[in-house]
């Protein structure tokens, strides 16, 4: 029987470059190798250590599962590991993706365009020059549906206050609506002494 | 900066073509020398595999920009990975001038 298909990774941009070269190297490059990093793994890697998401945070902006993500990381840094320690170059390429950018709306001209370079910030409507435009979410997720799976419960250690936790938001990035102070998950070490 | 509209007619007072792939011309807009090129579609009336070869066509002039109607699902990121802004204005109406026009504006 044939494996499941694997789902399309979402990449926001392609990588700058198509590999790295080590330098210094006694043997020559057919002596040392190459290792395939993928342009998932790159993608990965990107938003788990350059942008600092967390897998959750980084597996929802490439439209997989969360344990998808974390083998994806996992293998990036096998290879990224590899690269260094043997002294093998690296190139980027291949993997199962597509390409996709985030959506605006102009409410002056009614019309809808994208934003092909992520890093750089969309100023004016490219169509009428107008900043009257906004955020158009084509694949609106209900966040109901996100917050309900996982039953935990943030805790505020100085006031008691108590709210259902937010699945894929870190505890102690939630502040407290009441006092204002950073919370912790209920239940844990932590929490106990208040 | 060049920009490709797409159009049902040769002329400046032809209007938007609503579709991408199969559209009438394409519109090479310059808008720093204010040239315009007019291309034919050859890929009009293409059984498949329509939207593809357009954006080959319209890749090959360096266009950073297209206007059109709707963008279809095998375009949308073809275009993102060759970073080409996609604008979707749905109106039917405008002529290629007032569209030129809005761009200079």
């Amino acid at each position: 029987m044939s494996p499941r298909p694997l789902r399309l990774r979402k990449i926001s941009n392609p990588p700058i470059i198509s590999g790295f070269k080590p330098y210094g190297n006694k043997k020559t490059e057919d002596e040392s190798g190459t290792v395939f990093l993928q342009i998932e793994e790159y993608e990965a890697l990107r938003l788990c250590d350059y942008n600092m998401f967390n897998h959750h945070q980084a597996s929802e902006t490439m439209d997989i599962s969360r344990p998808t993500l974390t083998r994806i990381y996992a293998r990036a840094r096998q290879k990224i590991a590899e690269a260094l320690v043997l002294g093998k170059q690296i190139i980027i390429e291949g993997g199962k993706i597509y390409f996709d950018s985030e959506w605006f709306s102009c409410s002056s001209c009614g019309c809808y365009f994208n934003n092909p370079e992520k890093q750089e910030e969309i100023k004016e409507c490219p169509l009428c020059k107008s900043n009257n435009f906004s955020n158009y979410e084509q694949t609106y997720i209900e966040p109901e549906e996100s917050m309900t799976r996982c039953s935990d419960i943030c805790i505020c250690p100085n006031c008691g206050f108590e709210q259902p936790h937010r699945f894929g938001c870190p505890c102690k990035e939630e502040i407290c609506p009441k006092c204002h102070h950073n919370m912790v998950r209920k239940g844990t070490p932590h929490s106990r002494n208040f | 900066m060049k920009v490709a509209i797409t159009s049902t007619g040769n002329s400046v007072q032809s209007n938007l073509d609503q579709r991408f792939g199969r559209c009438g011309f394409f519109i090479i807009y310059d808008t720093e020398t204010k040239g315009m090129e007019f291309i034919p579609n050859p890929n009009k009336d293409a059984q498949e595999g329509a939207g593809p070869a357009s954006v080959q066509l319209v890749a090959s002039r360096n266009v950073q920009k297209i206007i059109s109607g709707e963008f279809g699902i095998k375009i949308k990121s073809l275009l993102d990975s060759l970073k080409i802004q996609m604008i979707v204005f749905k109106e039917p109406e405008k002529t290629i001038g007032e569209i030129i026009n809005m761009l200079n504006s």
